[in-house]
């Protein structure tokens, strides 16, 4: 069999359908004539000289597009409101503060394709009425907010942007803010508040920000991804976006593929692909051949995906009903050696971090979950603090203002529900089932495996190993080793094993 | 800008982009920071080099591969394509001799190497 040559043709792109990436890896992300040569701007063009703002709504609303940033808002209704709100300036604003660990496709897009972005804005901005557009990205992206200026300068310079684009009297403006590294400004109303140069802090929605959005006039909002969707769906047609997908979650997404995988990088799919397509057979299954544990989609808001549900299509609502959520679409695979434990402390840890402290649910009780947490992971925990992790868990799920506060406790809710067994374990028989909560793991040598040789004792750094090269078998003091693992990854015959 | 004038220029590029030899170098911040930098140099440098006008060395985003880069694609004429992944400056200046240079694609640098 020959050879493939060319990355197209790799098992990893089997399954895929390439909609918002189109151009990334393709084009050249500073010349705007490479990005014309792809049809770049004929979708502006059309809404500009053959559609009615209506008509560009009704279309994203056949469309069945779906906010990409994880909420899953219809963006056709999300525009429809804005166009209905009457007043003097409205505005467009693009959230491309992509903050969950893991994820990073609104940066492929802006860095390989940021002309898309310009395009779709523009669209919405003739759509509902705006002739001011930001787009909000975080300052941790600097390539990608270099080639934004760079599209912004190019397509303003030939008349496709900024005052009387293509010679009609609809003008669109664009003005780039930076983050400053806050999670939450990912959330709308603090990107809002961020933009508006106040605290990024999120507000009580409603009002919405398609009625009042920055600086109160009616905005709308949406993610890089979704924006990267638009062009084509006016130029192909409503018919065929809603042709892909599931009956509910219409197109494509894209998921950034990391943790225990073979092909770790960002892939796009039909919506409806199941789990199991996209790890065994683009992602190329589990390095080592070890087991399938679960996946965690929708980052430190998410929940996991444990191997029963390997074969359910992933889409909005049914990730949703398995309690997880679509999130951004990150998807960070976990094996065996993984603790569930230890992943929802992981992820708790983030957010009680980056909660902004306005509302005392998110604020004070992240914090004691992940007090609850540590307990369990050092072995203090009880089966009655499983209980108060639950209620407290649904507590801040319903009481808390915003959308980091209410989903951050889906990792800790998620894993109750398909690993309580080794929630219980940690607290019933002082083990982690994985051997990856330190305090509750010893570190063994195996005699019949042992061959003296003392590869060990150079390795560990804390001189806890005793015992006579090519004499005795070498024994672990439990009480000074630190359980760095050090002898583990040095043991050529794997004569030692965690307990 | 109208709309003949944007047909104009795609169809210009698309001419410009299917003639001759194509060299696209993955140039995202992943990219970057996997060292496709002195790749685009060293590809850029050997074709000076040898002066060949009928090769268009540019950077392109990302593809997805993460684990494949630094990468480059050769395209021929707009048509044969071949992916070459784990670049170094040295080997990519090996593909620029064999392959630009000598019209022989270098098998083992290849994506179908590294994955099926």
């Amino acid at each position: 069999m020959e050879k493939i040559k060319a990355i197209e043709e790799s098992v990893s792109f089997k399954h895929q359908e390439r909609i918002a990436l189109r151009n990334c890896g393709i084009i050249n992300p500073e010349v705007l004539e490479e990005y014309i040569a792809r049809d770049g701007y004929k979708a502006l063009a059309k809404v500009l000289m053959d559609m009615s703002p209506e008509e560009v709504i009704d279309t994203m609303i056949k469309s069945g597009l779906r906010g990409r940033g994880g909420g899953g808002f219809p963006t056709g209704l999300k525009w429809s409101f804005a166009a209905k709100s009457q007043n003097d300036q409205k505005y467009v604003a693009c959230n491309a503060d992509e903050g969950d660990p893991g994820a990073f496709m609104d940066r492929s897009v802006l860095e390989g394709d940021p002309h898309a972005i310009l395009e779709a804005m523009a669209i919405a901005g003739y759509a509902i009425g705006a002739s001011q557009g930001y787009v909000y990205c975080r300052a941790e992206y600097p390539l990608a907010v270099k080639r934004l200026e760079i599209a912004i300068e190019q397509a303003k310079a030939v008349g496709l942007f900024g005052e009387n684009i293509f010679g009609t009297d609809f003008s669109f403006d664009l003005e780039i803010r930076l983050g400053a590294g806050a999670f939450v400004c990912g959330e709308e109303t603090a990107l809002i508040a961020s933009i508006e140069g106040k605290r990024g802090m999120p507000k009580v929605r409603p009002p919405f920000p398609a009625v009042k959005g920055i600086f109160d006039k009616p905005t709308v909002l949406n993610n890089v991804e979704t924006f990267a969707n638009i062009p084509q769906i006016i130029l192909r047609g409503a018919d065929w976006f809603a042709g892909m997908g599931t009956e509910k979650s219409k197109g494509t997404k894209v998921f950034a593929l990391a943790g225990k995988i073979n092909n770790t990088g960002l892939i796009e799919v039909p919506m409806g692909t199941t789990v199991r397509q996209v790890v065994y057979e683009i992602g190329g299954g589990i390095p080592g051949g070890k087991a399938y544990k679960a996946a965690q989609t929708g980052g430190p808001s998410g929940g996991c995906i444990p191997a029963s549900h390997l074969d359910t299509p992933v889409d909005y609502d049914n990730l949703i009903s398995i309690g997880s959520m679509m999130g951004s679409g990150g998807m960070i695979v976990m094996d065996e050696d993984n603790c569930m434990v230890d992943i929802a402390r992981f992820f708790l840890d983030f957010t009680e971090e980056e909660s902004c402290g306005k509302c005392s649910p998110c604020r004070i009780g992240t914090k004691r979950m992940h007090q609850l947490l540590d307990k369990i992971v050092e072995g203090r925990g009880t089966l009655a603090d499983l209980d108060q992790l639950e209620t407290l868990a649904k507590t801040i799920k319903a009481a808390s203002l915003c959308g980091l506060g209410q989903t951050s406790p889906n990792p800790v809710l998620s894993t109750l529900r398909y690993f309580r067994d080794e929630y219980v374990a940690h607290v019933t028989e002082k083990k982690c089932p994985a051997g990856v909560c330190k305090a509750l793991v010893d570190y063994k040598v195996v005699a019949e495996l042992c061959k003296k040789c003392a590869l060990c004792v150079k390795a560990c750094p804390v001189d806890c190993i005793s015992g006579e090269k090519g004499k005795t078998v070498y024994e672990i003091d439990g009480a000074k080793c630190i359980k760095c693992g050090a002898c583990i990854t040095a043991c050529p015959f794997k004569a030692i094993i965690k307990e | 800008m109208n709309i003949a004038q944007l047909e104009k220029i795609q169809k210009e590029t698309l001419e410009k982009m299917n003639t001759g030899i194509r060299i696209a170098v993955g140039m995202p911040t992943c990219g970057i920071a996997a060292g496709a930098k002195p790749v685009l140099e060293a590809i850029q440098e050997e074709i000076e080099k040898v002066g060949l006008d009928n090769v268009t060395v540019t950077q392109v985003g990302c593809v997805g591969a993460c684990r494949l880069e630094p990468m480059f694609d050769v395209i021929k004429d707009g048509g044969e394509k071949v992916t070459y992944v784990l670049m170094t400056p040295e080997k990519a200046k090996e593909v620029v001799k064999e392959h630009i240079i000598g019209g022989k694609i270098v098998e083992a640098y290849t994506v179908g190497a590294e994955e099926a």
